[in-house]
């Protein structure tokens, strides 16, 4: 019984075999080279840009001599995407509850869990042009540009991202603990409130801040909602700056020190956002659900 | 049992709640009610403003005029966006030839051959992908790929002379293919994840009933799980190409933002989105400019939407039932 009765794989099937598996072992590596340079080249090129003379002062809009700094796009970013998250969590989180808790397959569940998902695929851009439309053409709430405004924008791209990612989350609490509470006595609201949002958080948590990320970065429903500008404000009704509006018109420019400003602005941003996705992914591992 | 019917007062059941102590609940209910309901509401009210904006351009150039008219001149004041449509479908184009194999090919890679221990960062690494932002992207592309590449696209082009539409050009800096590229790596991230999800569903049965019968890991992949999972594939690469027409920043700093349509793969061109990021600025104090950015978002939006409801049909039927994959769509 030495020789084995299975008929030997061919030479030539061997082969195939062993080259379509470098393939796509060289295709991940493909993949994911460009991350790998576009760090590389935001690590590089933006260390030597960051100082605290960098975080700490405003851009001065000089036309030659010292550029300035990222201090009003930092703190601007960073007070946006707050209050969009302030807007879009209730709300996304509502929706998702509704679909999850009362809707569950009814035809309106169905319209509004398939309009979510037209949301989701609107390009950033159009909800600024719509913001525009719609508060800042009109006039409503002051006429020009401002930093609330900005915010809605952000608020209406996240919004479908939350609802997605809290509809799954919610799905996963399991109905035996439901049942349980309201075989207790709970009334329903408790029931949402005491148990079926806790048992959720970490995975709302988790969905909630890959929102917030991907907000943080987005520079198109800016452009044009709360543009661009050298001072620091922390009044919602200014014209605010940000780190990715600051970006693109910096390197819209071409000048050498504003495009090492726009370099640290990267490095910047891409920490911030990093962060926020390390961290999403740590809750989510601390998950009670799933 | 019994008790539950028995009326305390003859008023109302023992068991039951005081109209009162109902009241959070019937908050609840029709204020999460009233939330989804909004959803709805904005995106009608979405489109009919966008529309209402976009009318005067219509009006002057016609629907079908300005959608295909290949004449974009804000000097002469005349919009007609053919430039713009063609840009945004080459560059998608590009993106799909170049990140779609790649993406599926990493999914294949990740869910079937890799040590289960590189199992974990890979994912980790490909989902980063798209946590990069636009316009770090761009500023990249702008930066670094495109002076890097170009001699690199005119050997290309000088000995594929003889290709129409790739040979032969005089490379442009910022260009379609660049263009093309920059969306290839940003779409790569969620059509692999929604392949790697789509490819989890193909039954074990499948794939240990070829291996049993002596096909080899390749000719497992080909004959079990490609077959399997052909519509799902399908659908995420329209999700990417969704993805890939609406994207706007880093195709604005890389494209070349030329209104007219390009001869080579290798000229400048623009796209739907960008033209909006650049010029919409300057065109508040035209109407008839500001009608027509607005005019192009709107066929930006319809295009997006048509490819978007394509793209889930395949998918939805990708998953054979199971409908909680949209969410890897919008986190990845």
């Amino acid at each position: 019984m030495s020789t084995s009765i299975l008929p030997v794989v061919s030479a030539r099937r061997k082969r195939t075999d062993k080259a379509g598996r470098t393939m796509l072992g060289a295709a991940t590596i493909v993949a994911l080279i460009p991350l790998v340079l576009v760090l590389w080249y935001v690590i590089k090129r933006g260390i030597s840009a960051i100082s605290w003379h960098f975080i700490s002062t405003d851009p001065t809009g000089n036309f030659l001599g010292d550029p300035g700094g990222i201090k009003s796009a930092f703190l601007g970013t960073i007070e946006m995407v707050l209050v969009a998250t302030l807007i879009s969590v209730p709300l996304g989180v509502g929706v998702a509850l509704y679909l999850t808790e009362y809707g569950k397959n009814s035809a309106f569940a169905r319209a509004v869990r398939y309009f979510v998902d037209v949301m989701t695929g609107v390009p950033s851009i159009v909800f600024g042009l719509f913001i525009y439309i719609v508060l800042i053409l009109s006039g409503f709430g002051g006429s020009g540009y401002a930093g609330w405004k900005g915010s809605v924008a952000l608020a209406l791209l996240m919004l479908p991202i939350i609802t997605r990612a809290s509809e799954v989350v919610l799905l996963l609490v399991p109905d035996s603990l439901r049942e349980a509470a309201l075989a207790l006595g709970a009334p329903r609201w408790r029931v949402v409130f005491r148990v079926v949002l806790p048992t959720a958080l970490s995975g709302l948590i988790t969905g909630i801040l890959l929102a917030v990320a991907r907000a943080a970065g987005e520079t198109a429903p800016l452009l044009f909602t709360a543009a661009v500008v050298n001072g620091t404000s922390f009044n919602l009704n200014d014209k605010m700056n940000s780190l990715p509006v600051q970006i693109f018109t910096d390197v819209g420019q071409a000048q050498d020190r504003l495009v090492a400003r726009a370099w640290g602005a990267a490095l910047t941003l891409v920490l911030l956002v990093l962060v926020l996705t390390l961290i999403a992914r740590l809750v989510a591992r601390r998950s009670r659900v799933a | 049992m019994e008790s539950a019917t028995v009326s305390a007062r003859g008023d109302r059941p023992i068991l039951g709640r005081s109209p009162l102590s109902r009241l959070p609940d019937q908050i609840l209910k029709w204020g999460l009610t009233a939330i989804a309901a909004l959803i709805l509401f904005l995106i009608g009210f979405f489109f009919v403003r966008l529309y209402i904006e976009a009318h005067p351009a219509f009006a002057r150039f016609g629907v079908f005029g300005f959608t295909f008219d290949n004449n974009w001149d804000v000097a002469k004041n005349v919009y007609g966006a053919l430039p713009l449509v063609v840009g945004t479908l080459v560059t998608s184009a590009v993106a799909l030839l170049i990140g779609v194999p790649v993406a599926i090919a990493a999914a294949l890679y990740v869910t079937e051959l890799c040590p289960r221990g590189l199992k974990g960062p890979l994912t980790i690494l490909l989902d980063l992908l798209a946590a990069v932002p636009s316009v770090v992207y761009g500023l990249w592309g702008v930066l670094v790929l495109v002076p890097r590449l170009k001699p690199i696209e005119q050997w290309f082009t000088d000995t594929f002379s003889f290709v129409p539409f790739i040979g032969g050009a005089h490379v442009a800096g910022p260009n379609y293919f660049i263009g093309g590229l920059i969306l290839a790596i940003m779409i790569l991230p969620i059509v692999s994840a929604i392949t790697r999800e789509v490819m989890a569903t193909v039954p074990p049965d499948h794939k240990e009933a070829a291996l049993a019968l002596g096909a080899t890991r390749w000719e497992m992949i080909r004959m079990a799980i490609l077959p399997y999972s052909r519509a799902g594939i399908t659908g995420a690469a329209m999700l990417g190409l969704g993805r890939a027409i609406g994207e706007t920043i880093a195709v604005t700093l890389v494209v070349g933002n030329a209104p007219n349509i390009g001869k080579h793969l290798f000229d400048q061109g623009y796209t739907l989105a960008a033209v909006i990021a650049n010029e919409f600025g300057e065109a508040a104090s035209n109407p008839v400019h500001r009608a027509a950015l607005i005019a192009a978002g709107l066929v930006l939006f319809v295009l997006t939407l048509v490819v978007n409801a394509i793209a889930r049909f395949f998918v939805i039927r990708g998953q054979r039932g199971r409908r909680d994959i949209g969410n890897v769509a919008v986190t990845g």
